[in-house]
C-alpha cells in the first residue's frame, strides 16, 4: 500500500515536472518564432530604406516614458516573484503582496499600451498615417504588431493573477516564470524596436 | 542527452460526447486524423483543378459542364478563360504546397505518431493542437471562399509575386479581393503552422519515455522534429511578409510597389516599394518549405524500408544527421529561385554553393537507402512498394536540381516545364508517396483493420507509371523551351509537341482516377478490411506495442519504458527476428 501510494506520488511529480518543462520549452519556442519574424520586419526595413523616398519620422516623445513605464512593469513583476516565492509555500499575506504588484504591472502594462495609443493619435495629428510613407508604414506596422503581443501578455497576466487569487496554495510556479520570461521578452523587443526607428526612421 | 526526459501523465480527461470526441477533440490521433482528412480534401479538388487545365491546355475551347456555374467569368458557357486558368493554377499549388504537401505528412501523421513513438500520451498543449488544427481549416476555408466569391480566385500564382499581387483589380481577375482572401489565408496558415510547430517540439524535447533519449528516437519522430524546427523559421517570416502584403493591399502602404508603376493604364498610387522585398521573403519561406514537404516522408519512408527489409539501414545516425543539415542549409539557399529576377552574377553564386551543397546529404542518404536494400530480402506490400516509389522519384525529381542550382543553366530552364517536371517529381510526388506508404503502414495501428493489398499494388503501380509518363516528358518539353504557366500552345512552333501535351493530359487523367482506387480502399477498409493484430509488421517502435486503435491516453495509463534503440531487426528475440523498445530483453547484436 505505502509503495504504491509512493509510486502514485512519484508518477504525479514526474507528470507536473514534465509538464513544466514543456511549458518552458514552449515558451522559449514561441520566443524564438516571434524574434524571427521581428527579423523579417528588419530586413524588410533595410531592404525597403535603399529606396528614394525614404524620408525620416521624428519619433513621438511619449515613447521614451512608455519605455520607461515597460521597464518599470519587469522589475515589479521581478518585485512579485521574489515576494511570492520566498519559501515552500505562499503565505497568504506574501500572495496578497504578491498579486499587488503583479496588479501594478498590469496596471503599467495598459498605461503602455495607451501609451503608445497616443503616440499614433500624436502623429494622426501631424498628419502622418500608415501611408504617408514608407517610414511612418514602418512605424505603425512594428509598433502595432508589438502592442498586439503585449496584449497577450496582458490576457496571461490576468490569467496568473486570476489562478493566485483561486488558490495561491496549489499555484504552479512555471506558470508565473513562463509569464515573466514573455513579459521581460516583450520588454527586450520593445528597446530593441525603439532603437530601430530612432536610428532607421 | 540522458536518460530521457520525464514524461506527464494524462494531460485532459477522458473525451465525451460527440463534439468533444470528434470535432473540438484534445486527443492528437483524432487531430492528426483531422488534418489527414482536410488534406484528402484538399488534394482532390487540387488534382481536379489540374485536370481541367491539363484538358483546357490541349484541347483549348472544351466546354466543361457545370464549371461556368463555378465562375460565371471565368467559364462562361463552360469554356474556361486564359485568366480562368491562372486562377486555377494558383488555387492548384496554392492548395497542393500548404494543405497538402505541409498538411498530411508532417501536421497528420506526426500528430498522430510523433507522441506515441516517444511514449507521451499526448502533445505538450493539446488546447494549442486543437487550435492550431481549427485554425488551418478557418484558413482552407478562407482560401475556398475565392471560388465562390463574384471576383473568383487570384491569378498571381502560388508564389504570388508583387507588384502584381499587391495592386488590386487593376492586375486583372481575381485580384481584388481573390488575392486578398489568399493573402489572409496564408497569414491564418502561418499562425496554425507556428502553433503546431510549437507543440511538436516541446513535445519531442520534454515528453519523451524514460530511457527514450533523442538517438532512440525512430527516424521519422527525427523527420518531424526536424521539420518543425524548419517550419517554425519559414512560417515566422511568410506571417511578417504576408502583413505587408495585406498592408500594401488594402492600407495604401507601398512595400512592394515601385513608383510609377502603369498597371490596365493606370498609375498605380504608390512609391518607392521593392518588388524584390516580397521575393526574398517569400523564398526564404518558400525553399525551406520544400523541405517541411520532402524531410517527413524521408523520416517515413526510412522508418518503412527498415521493417520491410528486416534490417536497420546502413546508418540510421547519417539519415538523421543529413536531415539536419538539409535543413540548416535550407536556410541559405532561397535566391536560386531569384537567378532570373535581376542578381548580381556573385550574390548568384553565393546562392548556387549551398544549392549544390545540399545536394551531398541528399545522396548520401540515397547511397545508405540502396546500399541497405543491396541484398535485402525486402517484404513486398503496398508500404514497401510506395516506399521504394519514393526512392525512384527523389532521385529521378532531384538529378534536375542539380542542373537548375547553376545560375547559367538555370536562366535558360528557369521560365520553363523543366521546372515544373523537377519539383512535382521531388517535391510533390515523393513526398506523396512518403504519404501513401504511410497510410499502408499504419492503418492497421490507426483503424485495426488492414487495407487491401490487391487493390493498394494495382494503386502503386498505376501511380508508380502514371507519374513518370506525366512529369518526365516535362523535363524533355523544358529542354525544348516549352514556356510554363502559359494556358495554351497554339503557335506554330510549339505545334509538333501538342501530341506530347495531349499523351500528358490523358496520362493525368489516369493516374489521377487511379486515386479513386486509393480512396475506395481507404473507405472501404476503413469498415470491411481484414482485421489486423496490435503488431501485424511485426516492428520495434512503441506504437506497435498498444491496441490498435490505440486508446485514448495511448498506453492506457502506464508509462512504458524504453531500453533499446528503435531498429532491433535481425536479432534472436523472444518475439522472433526483433526487439521491441519496450522490451527488457538483452540484445547482443546493436542496429547502428
Amino acid at each position: 500500500m505505502i509503495s504504491s501510494i509512493a509510486s502514485t506520488a512519484s508518477v504525479q511529480a514526474r507528470s507536473s515536472l514534465g509538464m513544466d518543462r514543456a511549458s518552458r520549452s514552449g515558451i522559449w519556442v514561441g520566443i524564438f518564432a516571434i524574434t524571427m519574424s521581428f527579423v523579417a520586419f528588419t530586413s524588410a526595413l533595410f531592404v525597403r530604406q535603399g529606396t528614394t523616398d525614404w524620408g525620416h519620422l521624428i519619433l513621438p516623445s511619449v515613447l521614451y516614458v512608455n519605455t520607461v513605464v515597460l521597464l518599470f512593469s519587469s522589475a515589479t513583476f521581478e518585485i512579485s516573484r521574489r515576494t511570492l516565492f520566498t519559501g515552500q509555500m505562499i503565505q497568504p499575506g506574501t500572495a496578497r503582496r504578491g498579486i499587488g504588484w503583479l496588479m501594478l504591472t498590469l496596471v503599467l502594462g495598459l498605461a503602455f499600451c495607451l501609451g503608445q495609443y497616443l503616440a499614433w493619435q500624436n502623429l494622426r495629428a501631424q498628419g502622418i498615417y500608415l501611408a504617408t510613407n514608407p517610414n511612418s508604414s514602418f512605424f505603425y506596422v512594428l509598433t502595432s504588431i508589438h502592442v498586439l503581443h503585449l496584449l497577450a501578455g496582458i490576457v496571461a497576466l490576468v490569467r496568473l493573477i486570476g489562478c493566485l487569487i483561486a488558490s495561491h496554495a496549489t499555484f504552479r510556479r512555471s506558470l508565473f516564470d513562463n509569464t515573466a520570461i514573455y513579459w521581460h521578452f516583450l520588454g527586450v523587443l520593445w528597446v530593441y524596436l525603439l532603437l530601430l526607428c530612432r536610428l532607421k526612421l | 542527452m540522458g536518460e530521457g526526459s520525464v514524461q506527464q501523465a494524462h494531460v485532459h480527461a477522458p473525451p465525451e460526447g460527440f463534439i468533444r470526441k470528434y470535432v473540438f477533440s484534445l486527443d492528437h490521433k483524432v487531430i492528426g486524423k483531422q488534418y489527414f482528412a482536410l488534406a484528402l480534401v484538399a488534394v482532390f479538388t487540387g488534382m481536379i483543378l489540374s485536370w481541367l487545365m491539363r484538358i483546357h491546355m490541349v484541347w483549348p475551347n472544351t466546354k466543361f459542364p457545370g464549371l461556368e456555374l463555378l465562375s460565371k467569368v471565368g467559364a462562361p458557357g463552360g469554356i474556361m478563360t486564359p485568366e480562368y486558368y491562372l486562377s486555377l493554377l494558383t488555387m492548384h499549388g496554392t492548395l497542393m504546397v500548404f494543405f497538402v504537401l505541409t498538411n498530411a505528412p508532417f501536421a497528420a501523421f506526426g500528430n498522430y505518431f510523433l507522441p506515441i513513438q516517444i511514449g507521451a500520451e499526448d502533445m505538450a498543449f493539446p488546447r494549442f493542437n486543437m487550435m492550431s488544427f481549427w485554425t488551418t481549416f478557418l484558413a482552407w476555408f478562407v482560401l475556398m471562399l475565392a471560388f465562390v466569391i463574384p471576383d473568383g480566385p487570384p491569378i498571381a500564382g502560388w508564389t504570388e509575386y508583387a507588384p502584381l499581387s499587391a495592386v488590386g483589380k487593376d492586375a486583372g481577375p481575381g485580384m481584388a479581393w481573390g488575392a486578398s482572401l489568399w493573402g489572409l489565408s496564408i497569414a491564418i496558415f502561418c499562425i496554425a503552422s507556428l502553433l503546431g510547430a510549437l507543440n511538436f517540439i516541446a513535445t519531442t524535447l520534454d515528453l519523451r519515455a524514460k530511457g527514450m533519449t533523442l538517438m532512440r528516437m525512430p527516424i521519422c519522430t527525427w523527420a518531424w522534429f526536424i521539420t518543425s524546427c524548419i517550419a517554425l523559421l519559414a512560417f515566422a517570416v511568410l506571417l511578417p511578409a504576408c502583413i505587408l502584403l495585406i498592408l500594401d493591399r488594402h492600407a495604401g502602404t507601398s512595400f512592394f510597389i515601385p513608383g510609377g508603376l502603369v498597371i490596365s493604364d493606370r498609375l498605380q498610387p504608390h512609391s518607392g516599394g521593392s518588388p524584390l522585398l516580397w521575393q526574398h521573403l517569400f523564398w526564404f519561406f518558400g525553399h525551406p518549405e520544400v523541405y517541411i514537404a520532402i524531410l517527413p516522408s524521408i523520416g517515413i519512408v526510412s522508418h518503412i524500408l527498415i521493417n520491410s527489409m528486416r534490417k536497420p539501414l546502413l546508418s540510421s545516425k547519417v539519415i538523421i544527421y543529413s536531415m539536419m543539415s538539409i535543413g540548416f542549409l535550407s536556410y541559405m539557399v532561397w535566391g536560386h529561385h531569384m537567378f532570373l529576377s535581376g542578381m548580381n552574377p556573385m550574390s548568384a553564386l553565393a546562392f548556387s554553393f549551398p544549392t549544390l551543397t545540399i545536394t551531398i546529404p541528399a545522396t548520401v542518404m540515397t547511397l545508405i537507402w540502396l546500399g541497405s536494400l543491396y541484398g535485402a530480402n525486402i517484404q513486398i506490400n503496398s508500404a514497401s512498394l510506395f516506399a521504394l516509389g519514393f526512392i525512384s522519384m527523389f532521385v529521378a525529381g532531384g538529378v534536375s536540381g542539380f542542373f537548375l542550382a547553376q545560375p547559367a543553366i538555370d536562366i535558360y530552364l528557369h521560365a520553363t516545364y523543366f521546372v515544373v517536371g523537377h519539383f512535382h517529381m521531388v517535391m510533390g510526388v515523393a513526398s506523396l508517396f512518403g504519404v501513401f506508404a504511410a497510410t499502408y503502414f499504419w492503418f492497421p495501428k490507426m483503424t485495426g483493420r488492414f487495407m487491401n493489398e490487391g487493390l493498394g499494388k494495382l494503386h502503386f503501380w498505376i501511380t508508380f507509371v502514371g507519374t513518370y509518363c506525366i512529369f518526365m516528358p516535362f523535363h524533355y518539353l523544358g529542354l525544348i523551351g516549352n514556356v510554363r504557366r502559359y494556358q495554351s500552345f497554339v503557335d506554330d512552333y510549339m505545334a509538333p509537341y501538342i501530341p506530347l501535351h495531349k499523351f500528358i493530359t490523358i496520362s493525368a487523367l489516369i493516374t489521377g482516377a487511379a486515386q479513386l482506387i486509393f480512396l475506395y480502399n481507404l473507405i472501404y477498409s476503413r469498415f470491411k478490411g481484414k482485421l489486423a493484430p496490435d503488431n501485424p509488421w511485426n516492428a520495434t517502435s512503441l506504437e506497435w506495442s498498444i491496441p490498435s486503435p490505440p486508446p485514448w491516453n495511448n498506453f492506457g495509463g502506464k508509462h512504458p519504458v524504453v531500453y533499446h534503440d528503435p531498429y532491433q531487426y535481425g536479432v534472436k528475440g523472444s518475439k522472433g527476428d526483433f526487439v521491441m523498445q519496450d522490451s527488457p530483453e538483452q540484445v547482443i547484436v546493436s542496429g547502428d
